[in-house]
């Protein structure tokens, strides 16, 4: 009853997925490597940066600190999902207005990190915007612009201005 | 870094879990939350041979207020305890914490018995738990158990747990009117392990506090208790109870600070935790 390699079934970002995976693949890598889905980042590996971050079950997981086996009838969503559906289409547009992305590289993370914070529709402080993102890196712009976009994108789902 | 190779069982009932961690070659881990263990199998820092997936055992989740005690089932995960209106009335001292245990993301997958099992001496759950005296209720080979926070903590990541226990659910007592708690760290992120940290509670006695409790953590190997700090802050002399830490304390050098800023930041947050306790009586 335990296994090296395990079969699981999920779905991801709409769609089945049945896959056999070493017990031992992170959910990360299971999504880069057997999925082809490039879009969540590998990062520290352990936690601390955030580059990794998707959706299991409706909230936001490491993709490094969850096994792909652990995912066996999980429904998963990554960035590219989260696109497609227009979900997050505000956001996406107000980090590429207010320059709060250069490289990149953290932005898919930032993106899941914001909207968890947004999905209550309430407008949170630039204190808690500043909290809530803690757990995700960003190497290039000095966290205020999209600090900046998230407060924006939060103003203007609650009906103010952007 | 990716883990060693190892094999993975998803444990459907508690006996099953304690059945497959009773390995003769004792190289088989439970998995909870994973929070931390994962990010140690990445690293290698660990290699077991089997995973033991607690997270499909029913009946180890949940928060019950009953007998003046509120049960926190194992697997709880922390973001549950955040948000949960029982925690907050019944359990002030976890609500506060709550928020700088690591980072949304981790909060939605980590459990308050992973934290407690690992004993990661700069956690702030288990300096909550021994703060508010509560108790560890374990299951092994041997049966069932109770052990008190007091005499959970043994030694860096070492507990009261053999090698074949399951934590089951810690137990605080539930807060009454004349409770009083406070909490502090200091942490150079937000969610960061602290470099030191405070969880404290008393019990308001007229005017003054009594039964206090000062658990400090990120100054020694296990949570720690200020013992004569907490008899000057009952005698309500927060002065001297500061001055009372150097006697209490003796935090080593490490990556994050010296022994000595660690002791300074100690009674820093001592004042400011002591100001929630007063503050709170009003």
């Amino acid at each position: 009853m335990s296994e090296q390699r395990c079969d699981i079934t999920l779905t991801v970002n709409g769609e089945t997925v049945v896959e056999t995976v070493d017990a031992r693949k992170t959910l990360v890598d299971f999504l880069r490597d057997d999925l082809v889905l490039t879009g969540s980042h590998v990062g520290c590996e352990h936690g601390v940066c955030g580059a990794c971050t998707v959706r299991v079950d409706g909230v936001i997981v490491r993709g490094c600190l969850m096994l792909a086996v652990q995912c066996d009838g999980a429904k998963v969503e990554t960035i590219e999902g989260v696109s497609d559906t227009g979900e997050i289409a505000d956001l996406q547009t107000a980090f590429e207005q207010r320059n709060a992305l250069q490289c990149g590289f953290c932005t898919p993370g930032m993106l899941l990190t914001a909207q968890e914070l947004l999905a209550n529709g309430k407008v949170p402080s630039r204190e808690k915007i500043r909290e809530q993102i803690s757990g995700n890196y960003c190497r290039c712009t000095g966290y205020h612009a999209i600090v900046d976009a998230i407060e924006s994108v939060a103003q203007a789902r609650a009906g103010g201005k952007p | 870094m990716k883990p060693s190779p190892f094999a993975y069982a998803k444990a459907k009932s508690l006996d099953q879990a304690i059945e497959l961690l009773a390995r003769p070659d004792g190289e088989a881990r439970l998995l909870a939350g994973g929070q931390s263990l994962i990010a140690t199998l990445n690293m290698r820092l660990s290699a077991p041979k089997l995973l033991i997936d607690l997270n499909g055992i029913g009946g180890l989740a949940g928060i019950a207020v009953k007998a003046g005690e509120v049960e926190i089932g194992a697997l709880t995960r922390h973001a549950e305890a955040e948000c949960s209106a029982e925690i907050a009335r019944h359990a002030p001292l976890i609500a506060l914490a709550m928020p700088h245990i690591g980072h949304a993301a981790i909060r939605n997958r980590g459990t308050l018995g992973g934290s407690v099992a690992f004993a990661d001496p700069a956690a702030e759950l288990p300096a909550c738990l021994l703060a508010l005296g509560g108790e560890v209720d374990i299951a092994g080979p041997a049966g069932r158990r109770t052990v008190k926070a007091d005499d959970f903590f043994k030694g860096l990541f070492e507990t009261a747990l053999g090698p074949g226990d399951v934590l089951t659910a810690i137990r605080v007592p539930a807060a009454t009117g004349d409770t009083r708690v406070g909490f502090a760290e200091f942490a150079r992120r937000h969610g960061d392990y602290a470099m030191v940290g405070l969880a404290a509670y008393a019990q308001a006695d007229g005017k003054g506090l009594g039964d206090v409790r000062l658990a400090y953590f990120g100054v020694g190997n296990v949570p720690l208790r200020a013992k004569k700090a907490e008899t000057r802050l009952t005698e309500g002399n927060i002065d001297e109870a500061v001055k009372a830490l150097d006697a209490d304390l003796a935090p080593s050098d490490d990556v994050q600070a010296t022994g000595a800023t660690k002791k300074h930041l100690a009674g820093v947050l001592l004042r400011r935790v002591a100001r929630q306790l007063m503050e709170a009586r009003s």
